[in-house]
């Protein structure tokens, strides 16, 4: 009889249209090292997320036993309470405040009165830097003095401030070079050495095969694989099968009668700089071209650089010091601002549309004709409101935006309706370009359909589309051509012919691996 | 389905968009029957309109900031120097009343422009900004008045503020009425009847649900009464104020362009999301920039409009303005948040706190008693706008 110091029985999240999880079990045995994996959007999170509290007991169905008894968390103090604690991948730090403040965040070492006592607090906040292997940092100074991987590390001791027992550590290397990541893997051990059980969620295989004990793999919110060390192989191969293995049927429309006519966009040599970090290289060197009447896909891991691209070149709208060039129909063409691309006909539909794309407050029909608005419906500046309902109307007809009437507020539009708004709003400046950034992201399947159509529709008339999805099979599904992005490079371009989810997947798992190891 | 069901309840009257409006009958009645109908005096009725003037102009003004989801707190200093700078050319200078116009116009407009920069070019919080040139303003006022009341201003200044329209008495069911009052009653009349239907027509071309005619109807027949009761109100007495056209003017033009302009869309979804916006090719310094700018010169004109019904210029003008109007567009609707709120809303907000003054005066309540009352008009209006949306939602 294993010790389970967690197990998760048969949990099932649904959001609003969407299956996250189905009856997942998980198992995790007292002491060990255990690794989860599966695509982006496979349900990770999700399951992390139930397990911490940030999903209150009763949004979903299903048990969860911690330490041999059936615990209700309905917020993160309820089960960092019972010694759970999870690190996301964007660090919970306040910047400005000190290392020794920020390890006590939320758990202020307080004497009897309810007086924080200083003394106290960076005595044992220079002890938890100790076991972290950070014994040369002074507790007083700003946490924001510290490099990414030795903030990763004061969660670390954050975590053990709070006197964990379970500890989760979602994507904690993302960010990390190969040291400061060897680093941290090293600590995780000492951790379990000391009791300390984990669970580890990453994309980088060849680090969760060193240091894991156990692997599960999840896959469209369902358990596909469950791997022990010593039992079971441990080869990327067969875990990067069983992450993305999945039947392709028709979920994709065919695109007929729709011929690839002259390169209508190229890009040479485009490199960016992060916004805040001016030495910090984003994407280096990018060279691609697209052609009228052609779906381009580009594929790559969370963070690969594919958002950061497109908004670089729509208009500068991310980074800094960027450099390369822009040909757009044989012509250089230079943008500075968003409304140069507009007007050299790009269009750029976000992938978060209630941050970038919408604003909620207002209605459809401004919504949709917000960046169109000078360029088609106005005259000196004073708007053609005849004109602004009608094309409004035809556009909630032909792309069918369900919904009452185009005076409707669009934050009471779901969200397959919301991106529709979206993708109206760009089809209505009449680009030649269309970048489509996650254009299907928490959309239900009959709505991912009809923008499946829509994106063959756009390419049959002429455009050029370009597509990024973090969901494998749609990129293979919906493109004509493949480019690879895998940090800040582009690593690979394949044709209809080459796409596999595999093959895919081991190009980019390659080259993270050869890079690690230069 | 779900769609008609939506239909068929959007065919009635949306009470809180009139909500204000309705607010603002009831509290104007309460008051009618609090001082025996004094606040209904041809006198009174011309007072409010003239007592509330500049703060009408401002809240205009002070919408567009509103909308962008932040506030101007400089507005009742710069009035202050506006007005005195204008006073200081007549009256010291002996200039033209029209260069002390442009003094005053010019001034506030300088003033917009540095807040404008401030804001727009390098990003400083309009809170901090505006806060500064509360300050600023505010002790040029007393430098350049030398803490001094400048005055007396010659009646062609002081005519925009206290002046009326020239027009001729005709004599009525024993009462002298102004003609041009109903001439311009009976012109209202028409072009208010007629935007109603030609509003109704469109809505019916697009398929749009239009109102039942009774609503319509008694919708229609308040806000003819409104207008009449008013011009008629102002025909006993001397007339239509200019501060009246000037008002009227400025509230036309900015309605304009908030519901007709690319530029006025512009505001509106700068507020609404200025991540959004300025991804869909809006440059958002820009608009920041026009709105702080125009903030100042409505200050300006405000400002003549101050000095001139006082007929002096004071180094305390304009005191506290800033809070009156940004009340005014809260009262009115207007949403914390930014984006979203109207011209008209702002106007109402703006009436509905003068004639809580106005009849507060009337029935004798100190001013301090009336601070706590206009305080909790405030509060009290914003809370139930908010916890009506957090319901909804």
């Amino acid at each position: 009889m294993s010790d389970y110091i967690l197990e998760m029985k048969d949990i099932t999240k649904k959001f609003t249209g969407v299956q996250a999880l189905t009856e997942v079990n998980l198992q995790v045995e007292r002491g060990e090292i255990h690794a989860l994996c599966g695509e982006n959007g496979a349900g990770k999170s999700t399951l992390m997320n139930i397990l911490s509290g940030v999903y209150p007991y009763k949004s979903y169905s299903g048990q969860i036993i911690y330490n041999g008894q059936e615990c209700q968390f309905h917020q993160i103090k309820d089960s960092e309470e019972k010694g759970i604690v999870i690190i996301h991948q964007e660090l919970a730090l306040i910047p400005y405040l000190s290392i020794a403040e920020n390890v006590f965040l939320g758990n202020e070492q307080t004497g009897q009165k309810g007086v924080i006592d200083w003394w106290e607090t960076r005595k044992k906040a220079q002890q938890m830097l100790v076991e972290v292997g950070l014994p040369n940092e002074d507790v007083s100074k700003p946490i924001n003095t510290l490099g990414v991987g030795k903030q990763q590390l004061v969660e670390i001791a954050k975590a053990l401030a709070k006197k964990v027992s379970l500890l989760i550590l979602d994507e904690p290397t993302a960010s990390l070079n190969d040291e400061e990541s060897d680093h941290l893997l090293t600590i995780l051990l000492g951790l379990k050495k000391k009791g300390i059980t984990s669970i580890i969620i990453s994309h980088k295989l060849a680090e969760l095969t060193k240091v894991s004990d156990k692997i599960t793999v999840i896959r469209d919110g369902s358990v596909i694989k469950n791997l022990v060390k010593g039992t079971d192989d441990f080869a990327e191969d067969i875990i990067i099968q069983a992450m993305v293995g999945r039947e392709l049927t028709q979920r994709y429309p065919i695109r007929e009668n729709c011929t690839l006519g002259e390169v209508i966009m190229e890009v040479k040599n485009w490199t960016c700089h992060h916004p805040d970090d001016a030495n910090r290289i984003v994407l280096e060197d990018v060279n691609f071209n697209v052609r009228a009447g052609e779906v381009v896909g580009f594929a790559g891991l969370m963070g690969a650089g594919r958002t950061e691209l497109a908004m670089s070149l729509f208009g500068k709208s991310y980074g800094q010091k960027i450099t390369g060039e822009i040909i757009l129909r044989g012509e250089k063409v230079t943008i500075e601002n968003v409304g140069d691309a507009i007007r050299n006909k790009m269009a750029y539909c976000s992938e978060d549309r209630k941050q970038y794309g919408l604003v909620l407050s207002d209605d459809m029909k401004h919504n949709m004709t917000m960046a169109a608005l000078p360029y088609f419906f106005s005259n000196h500046g004073v708007i053609n409101s005849n004109e602004v309902i009608v094309q409004s109307e035809k556009y909630k007809e032909s792309i069918n935006v369900k919904a009452y009437s185009i005076n409707q507020k669009v934050e009471t539009l779901s969200g397959g309706n919301q991106q529709k708004v979206v993708l109206a709003k760009w089809i209505m400046t009449a680009p030649d370009i269309l970048i489509l950034d996650e254009p299907t992201r928490g959309i239900d399947v009959g709505a991912k359909h009809e923008i499946y159509l829509l994106i063959n529709e756009l390419a049959k008339s002429g455009k050029a589309v370009i597509v990024i999805s973090s969901e494998m099979p749609e990129v293979i599904g919906v493109s004509d051509r493949i480019y690879i992005l895998n940090e800040g490079r582009i690593i690979g371009e394949m044709n209809k012919d080459e796409f596999s989810q595999e093959a895919i997947m081991t190009r980019i798992i390659r080259d993270t691996n050869s890079r690690r190891r230069k | 389905m779900e769609a008609q069901a939506i239909k068929k309840q959007r065919g009635n009257i949306d009470l809180k968009q009139y909500g204000m409006i309705l607010a603002l009958i009831a509290i104007y009645l309460l008051f009618y029957f609090l001082t025996g109908g004094i606040n209904a005096s041809s006198a009174n009725i011309n007072n409010l309109i003239m007592q509330n003037g500049y703060i009408i102009i401002l809240s205009v003004g002070m919408l567009l900031c509103v909308l962008t989801g932040n506030i101007d707190l400089g507005v009742g200093s710069v009035v202050a120097v506006c007005g005195a700078s204008a006073a200081i050319a007549v009256v010291d200078f002996g200039m033209p009343v029209f260069v002390g116009f442009f003094a005053a116009i010019a001034i506030g407009g300088l003033f917009g422009i540095f807040t404008g920069f401030f804001v727009s070019v390098l990003s400083i919080p309009p809170f901090i900004v505006t806060l500064a040139t509360m300050l600023i303003g505010r002790g040029f006022t007393y430098t350049i008045l030398q803490a001094q009341t400048k005055g007396p201003l010659p009646p062609s200044y002081t005519k925009i503020g206290a002046g009326f329209l020239t027009s001729k008495k005709i004599p009525m069911f024993g009462n002298d009425f102004d003609l041009l009052c109903i001439l311009v009653a009976i012109v209202a009349s028409i072009l208010i009847i007629l935007s109603t239907l030609r509003a109704n027509n469109t809505k019916k071309k697009y398929g749009f649900s239009v109102l039942p005619q009774w609503q319509e109807a008694i919708k229609l027949g308040i806000i003819l009464f409104i207008v009449w009761f008013v011009l008629m109100k102002l025909a006993t007495y001397k007339g239509i104020p200019i501060v009246l056209v000037l008002m009227g003017v400025l509230v036309a033009i900015y309605h304009f362009i908030t519901e007709k302009t690319v530029a006025g869309r512009q505001i509106y979804a700068l507020g609404g999301n200025a991540k959004a916006a300025s991804l869909s090719g809006i440059n958002t310094r820009k608009v920041y920039f026009w709105v702080y700018a125009n903030m100042g010169l409505l200050c300006g004109i405000a400002g003549i409009v101050l000095s001139a019904r006082n007929a002096s210029a004071t180094p305390k003008a304009g005191d506290g303005f800033e809070m009156d109007a940004i009340a005014s567009c809260y009262i009115g609707g207007a949403a914390i948040a930014g984006g979203s709120g109207t011209i008209l809303g702002a106007v109402v907000g703006a009436l509905i706190m003068g004639i809580l003054n106005n009849g507060m005066s009337l029935v004798g309540l100190s001013t301090d008693i009336q601070k706590i009352v206009k305080g909790m008009v405030l509060l009290g209006a914003v809370t139930i706008d908010l916890v009506s949306k957090q319901k909804k939602s």
